[in-house]
């Protein structure tokens, strides 16, 4: 049993990984009907904040996790990949519905439409749906974390992402 | 809306600035989407409120050109995602009236029901996403908590949350259990005094009373001039529904009220004008859908027009009511399973147009206020 005089042994990796994985800030970002999806999981009734992935800042600059939520035109695609550069180490990319992963119902004849948002930056976790329920996207945050949790190599300067 | 004299009265020219011109958006908080606005500003007045739009052009019209008159509908429920019953509604009268096809009364009844409900859900969704605007928190999370209650209610009728596919051409999809219209009833005895709490939290509350009257005023005639329809319309003290001036469906035999903004706050036609004819409207829906409630006659609920639509070669035109304004459908068929060509008019690039018009001489704080009560949705400015 831990007492208040009691030592714990752990790595620095693993307490940074803990604390970065309960802290996740989404940035607010909504492109089109995942992004009303987005919404009502951070409103009342599923409450993402009980996961502690909540704190939705309108800044890329506070912000670590992008949840790319909705089509991704080619006019759009270049300001997703600024405000990724414009996010600070270490940030996660959710790829949110169905356009997002790989143009959705637009595949065939949207000739405005980007084939996947993992073209333009490199994504973390992909949500199938359209639009995913709030549940799905909980999920994907969950699995974020676990991916979060055993991160290696958490002080050492971050390599160089291999862009896409 | 403040002048440039007011803030430095006689010493204005002495303190000029340079113009500042700043992109809002696309990615910001309040543009409700992927809308950017290039605003140039002289301190903290603008000048110039540009919109400018095409960040989520998916390419509608192209795809209803390519896929069959089915087909289109989960495309068309994409179009307004607030409001996917209600376009579809649309759609499918359009398409039904170049078929020729007598829609069952049942079909009607559920249709109307389903339609007011999306109403309500949409106008719940502005309702938060305003106060959110304006600062209150509190407001986005009861009208999420109720507008999951709806949800609900569509998820056991269609199967999906958000974007249903339910209006089909010739009727709806599927059927409604009496289960259904008992969950619809309960949900309607527990919203009927919510409106009224919510008008108490929020509309009648004195912080955002002060934010949104006499700003973003506008009068009838640019309302006419800029070919404005729906909230914005009746915002300005204009009485025009479809749902009462052009009848279509059965809103003929139903009884309701149209409400128009009055200046009850400030000016005719400001921000808070457009709010409460939202809220009113909202209590408008619980009264139509009361009233058919308890007289949803039997019968099929779609008419038989065949797995594989055949629309006749010729034009085809409706309007409807949307939560936003007019949308229309003007389709152009030649006769084989697909559409030649389907033009969506819809209200909310109309209605985001007047931003610059508005935006000129406000406070840039006051133009958050202004684009939240315009209540667009960009999937329907792009399409």
């Amino acid at each position: 049993m831990l007492s208040q005089d009691s030592l714990v042994m752990t790595s620095v990796d693993e307490v940074l990984s803990w604390g970065r994985k309960n802290s996740l800030w989404p940035l607010t970002f909504g492109l089109a009907c995942c992004a009303i999806e987005m919404m009502a999981t951070g409103a009342a009734d599923y409450d993402l904040e009980r996961f502690g992935c909540g704190v939705f800042r309108a800044t890329p600059r506070q912000s670590d996790l992008m949840i790319v939520a909705g089509t991704v035109t080619l006019k759009m695609a270049s300001r997703i990949r600024t405000l990724y550069d414009q996010m600070p180490d270490p940030k996660w990319v959710i790829s949110m519905g169905s356009c997002a992963n790989k143009g959705g119902p637009y595949w065939h004849e949207g000739y405005h439409v980007l084939k996947g948002v993992d073209r333009v930056i490199p994504v973390d976790v992909y949500v199938p749906g359209c639009p995913p329920r709030p549940e799905t996207l909980i999920e994907a945050v969950m699995m974020l974390q676990k991916k979060i949790r055993v991160t290696q190599n958490t002080l050492g300067i971050f390599e160089p992402r291999k862009h896409a | 809306m403040i002048s440039q004299e007011t803030i430095v009265p006689g010493s204005h020219e002495s303190l000029k600035t340079d113009e500042l011109l700043i992109n809002m958006g696309p990615q910001h908080p309040s543009t409700h989407g992927v809308l950017r606005v290039v605003i140039v500003t002289d301190g903290e007045i603008v000048k110039t409120a540009r919109p400018e739009i095409g960040y989520l052009h998916r390419c509608f019209e192209k795809h209803s050109e390519n896929v069959e008159w089915g087909q289109v509908i989960p495309y068309v429920d994409r179009l307004d995602y607030l409001a996917s019953m209600n376009n579809a509604m649309g759609y499918s009268m359009a398409v039904e009236r170049m078929l020729g096809v007598e829609v069952p009364r049942r079909a009607e009844y559920i249709r109307v029901i389903i339609a007011e409900l999306q109403r309500i859900a949409s106008h719940l969704m502005s309702f938060g996403t305003y106060g959110l605007d304006m600062g209150a928190f509190t407001a986005f999370m009861y009208g999420f908590r109720d507008r999951e209650m709806i949800l609900d209610i569509f998820e056991k009728i269609s199967g999906a949350r958000l974007l249903y596919n339910f209006m089909w051409v010739g009727g709806t999809y599927r059927d409604i259990t009496p289960e259904i219209v008992e969950q619809i009833r309960s949900f309607l005895t527990y919203f009927k005094p919510k409106v009224d709490e919510y008008n108490t939290l929020l509309s009648y509350n004195k912080i955002f009373i002060e934010r949104t009257k006499d700003v973003g005023v506008i009068n009838l005639q640019t309302c006419f001039d800029y070919s404005l329809s729906g909230v914005m319309l009746r915002g300005a003290g204009f009485k025009w529904d479809l749902r009462k001036d052009v009848p279509y469906s059965i809103y003929k035999e139903v009884e309701f009220d149209v409400p128009t903004g009055s200046g009850e706050m400030g000016t005719l036609g400001d921000c808070w004008d457009r709010h409460i004819v939202r809220m009113r409207e909202m209590k408008e829906s619980i009264r139509i859908i009361e009233q058919l409630l308890d007289g949803i006659p039997e019968g099929p609920h779609r008419a038989k027009v065949g797995k594989i639509i055949k629309v006749p070669a010729g034009e085809g035109f409706s309007r409807t009511e949307c939560p936003r304004g007019e949308l229309g459908f003007y389709i152009i068929s030649e006769g084989g399973t697909g559409a030649y060509r389907v033009k969506c008019k819809s209200p909310c690039f109309l209605n985001i147009a007047i931003l610059d018009e508005l935006g000129k001489g406000q406070m840039v704080a006051d133009l958050v206020a202004t684009i939240g009560s315009l209540d667009i949705v960009l999937g329907e400015v792009d399409r």
